[in-house]
């Protein structure tokens, strides 16, 4: 395991750019994605024709292309942004992070407006008709009456979401951000004689990653459970 | 749909109000839009040289030969993740925990591990091992790519396959015993024949998903379509609309399986609402992942 | 070319040459040197023996522009190694016609020697004593190392390595030279598959430089002259010799007698400023060549 300790910096930064790649496309994933779906079930019909074309297109599209459409495109707008947080190496934000973050988030958040817009169905017509019938509003209705028993439903779809979008963070490695499957092919080029431990050993990072998410649903599942 | 019921039949204020709020929506959405062509000219995004460039015969052509190639590695990959599907379902069902357990554990294995990784790791692989490492390095980024790809697809539909056996009544299955027939029997003769047309939406649905993750051919550099576009947009002189061009592309591309996703759907949901529902079931058994 | 055992280079670079193919304004290997075919006196061994068949085969890359570089739809490849290559076909009493070019990758330019498979190696191979074990190298016709390129603007700001702290610098994924201005020179490493999609982002202004051999940047300089340009002094050494197989007689006395013929008689110098020379950089002095064993 040599090639994990000589590296032990490297792979730890690595790790935490994942890390932080995942927290803040999740984020926006989720906000975005709620945002959308609340669109596409709005009685303005603007609303739902332009959440419906996100979606859509979002959905056909690959990752990659939309992680290069900001990398390689924007630029072309002179729009280059990066944050710097502070000094520390994992709080320098640079721009290829920013946009493969931003892209992340927004493709995640069409599938998070899927599993969301489901779970709002999933709920019995009977309650919606119910509370039409004692007179709360679009707004009243979603916030008290659906959502509350929608978010039971959505948990299991806005998990998977997640854990393929922190799959999908592998993908950064095409737009040169230094995280973690950057960070494996640098290894497996440096020590071709671990080839398989190294990817073995990634594998199990990102399972690890997995399992966390896993287990906050399933922590959320049994809280929201009704009787 | 629900979505209907939330909201009552608008009445006349209401529906004054709507129409409001749709036109201060309509007014956002024409400011943004102005704005990001406004910011599109000042970058000089419409510059004709640009258009004239992307419409020449050279580019078509490079276009071409890279969406021949990301057609031939999705077909190889499919197919082969199919076959590899159906092995996987097999083991799985099976009786022998011998062999379903390493089948569960390979499935879950590679459902887990990001396609991406597992592709780079297989390149490399190819690179150093013969008698992989004698071929040109194209073959060698198609070989990681369509393999990363059926041990990736291979595994979901091995997920689809078993979902879509158990989506089938369970009195065929009860039947089939009763009658004499062995677990193997049952399987070919009885459960998959039925079984198959529940899977076929989501198995369409893969193929899209296949479709989509050739992409990741372009970190092997092997000459995909979106690989052979960054030359061509380099040469038209703008990134931004080259690859706005290619994702339009892939939207039809996809949006041509999908309908056939949904037209198969259809045709299933309409032998009954069991079928519809055993659809159902198989989706979410691919959702899950 | 040294270290890097990354094929994703070689390829990239082959992807990255595709550019030059459908560049309109000529993306060059340039205008073809004039060279004499004339078979040299004196020639012993396997030299003898290629000059009396009247063909040869020579490995060369075909996917760095201005080195070796083949656009697709060319019928041959393009550039100052394969114009070595022509100068010493030349001595032979070969033509161009009867000069087949093969593509050679960095993993097998030994194997191809040793195989037979070629009988010259010009393919940015450098000099070193553990590829001396295996295969004959004369030369070095032309001495780089590692290098900067940045844009026309920064050319002030960015002279060379000492100047990297904190800049954006991009390189091909896996090459030593990413590894070696972060760790020496504290600059900010952007890694990509390919050196064209490092130059695409120098261009876009989203990194502030390009690193890796200084023959490769001045390939890509040439087809940018007045954007991009190739700075600082090598900070790393690679001398690009002349591969042949092990011990073939009269091979090294050859080419190194022919490489000294076209330094003294300026071809040598006229093949550069057709090739890398279209960068704008000023020709250098030919490198003094290694004595024969």
């Amino acid at each position: 395991m040599e090639w994990f300790t000589e590296n032990r910096h490297d792979i730890l930064v690595a790790f935490g750019f994942t890390v932080e790649m995942v927290v803040i496309a999740g984020v926006v994933a989720l906000v975005l994605g709620a945002i959308l779906a609340a669109m596409r079930v709005s009685p303005i019909p603007l609303a739902r024709g332009i959440g419906t074309f996100y979606v859509y297109a979002v959905r056909n599209t690959p990752l990659l292309l939309i992680m290069l459409l900001f990398a390689f495109g924007i630029p072309n707008l002179d729009i280059r942004p990066e944050l710097h947080l502070g000094d520390a190496e994992l709080l320098r934000l640079n721009v290829f992070f920013v946009f493969a973050t931003a892209a992340l988030g927004l493709y995640t958040a069409a599938f998070v407006c899927e599993a969301v817009r489901s779970g709002i169905n999933s709920v019995p017509l009977g309650q919606a008709e119910a509370a039409r019938a004692i007179g709360l509003t679009f707004g009243q209705s979603l916030r008290l009456v659906i959502l509350p028993q929608a978010f039971r439903a959505v948990l299991q779809p806005v998990a998977s979401a997640l854990i393929a979008m922190i799959k999908n963070s592998a993908i950064a490695v095409g737009v040169g951000v230094t995280e973690m499957g950057f960070e494996m092919q640098k290894l497996q080029n440096d020590h071709p004689s671990s080839r398989w431990e190294i990817f073995i050993v990634f594998a199990i990072a990102y399972m690890l990653l997995v399992a966390i998410v896993a287990l906050v649903t399933a922590a959320l599942e049994r809280r929201a459970r009704i009787a | 749909m629900s979505s209907s019921v939330l909201f009552d039949e608008p009445g006349p204020r209401a529906r004054v109000r709507f129409r409001l709020y749709n036109g201060v929506f309509v007014l956002v959405v024409l400011g943004v839009i102005a704005l990001v062509l406004y910011k599109f000219n000042a970058a000089g995004q419409f510059e004709s040289r640009i258009y004239h460039r992307l419409s020449e015969n050279g580019v078509i052509t490079e276009l071409r030969r890279g969406l021949v190639a990301t057609l031939e590695a999705a077909g190889l990959a499919i197919a082969v993740a199919l076959l590899l599907g159906i092995v996987l379902a097999v083991a799985r069902l099976s009786d022998h925990r011998w062999i379903r357990v390493p089948a569960t554990a390979f499935v879950e294995f590679f459902r887990a591990v990001p396609l991406v990784l597992l592709i780079i790791f297989l390149f490399g692989l190819a690179g150093a091992t013969s008698p992989m490492s004698g071929w040109d390095t194209r073959t060698q980024g198609l070989a990681a790519l369509v393999t990363g790809l059926m041990l990736y697809n291979g595994s979901v539909l091995c997920e689809v396959f078993r979902a879509g056996v158990n989506a089938v009544p369970k009195g065929q299955a009860e039947a089939a015993y009763a009658i004499g027939m062995r677990k193997n029997q049952v399987l070919r003769v009885v459960l998959i024949p039925q079984g198959v047309r529940y899977m076929l939406p989501a198995i369409i649905s893969q193929c899209v998903v296949a479709l989509k993750d050739t992409s990741l051919g372009y970190i092997v550099l092997y000459p995909e379509f979106l690989r052979g576009s960054r030359t061509v947009a380099q040469y038209a002189g703008s990134f931004l609309v080259t690859y706005l061009l290619i994702a339009l592309v892939y939207i039809a591309m996809n949006s041509v399986l999908s309908l056939l996703a949904y037209w198969a759907e259809r045709r299933i949901s309409q032998r009954g609402r069991g079928a519809a529902r055993a659809v159902e079931h198989v989706e979410e058994a691919l959702a899950a992942g | 070319m040294r270290l890097l055992k990354i094929k994703a280079v070689l390829v990239g670079a082959a992807l990255a040459a595709s550019t030059g193919a459908l560049t309109a304004c000529g993306s060059d290997g340039g205008d073809e040197t004039d060279v004499e075919v004339k078979k040299a006196s004196g020639l012993t061994g396997v030299a003898k023996e290629l000059a009396e068949k009247g063909t040869i085969t020579i490995g060369v890359k075909i996917d760095q522009p201005g080195i070796g570089f083949k656009a697709p739809g060319a019928d041959a490849p393009e550039g100052f190694d394969i114009e070595i290559g022509r100068i010493l076909a030349g001595a032979l009493g070969i033509s161009d016609d009867d000069i087949t070019w093969v593509e050679t990758v960095s993993d097998n330019r030994e194997p191809f020697l040793q195989q037979g498979r070629v009988d010259l190696v010009i393919a940015s191979y450098s000099i070193t004593d553990d590829r001396r074990k295996i295969v004959g190298q004369a030369g070095p016709y032309y001495v780089t190392g590692q290098q900067l390129l940045v844009r026309e603007d920064d050319k002030d700001r960015i002279t060379g390595p000492d100047d990297l702290k904190s800049i954006k610098v991009c390189s091909v994924e896996g090459s030593t030279s990413l590894a070696r201005v972060e760790d020496e020179y504290g600059a900010k490493p952007v890694p990509f598959a390919t050196y064209s999609e490092c130059v695409d982002q120098l261009q876009n202004e989203t990194v502030d430089a390009v690193t890796t051999d200084g023959a490769i940047l001045l390939g890509y300089a040439a087809e940018d002259p007045d954007n991009l340009e190739v700075v600082g002094d090598p900070f790393s050494e690679e001398r690009y010799g002349v591969g042949y197989e092990k011990d073939a007689g009269g091979m090294c006395e050859f080419i190194s007698d022919t490489l000294k013929s076209a330094e003294d008689d300026g071809t040598w110098a006229t093949a550069f400023e057709n090739t890398l020379g279209e960068s704008g950089v000023e020709t250098p002095d030919p490198p003094a060549l290694d004595e024969c064993a």
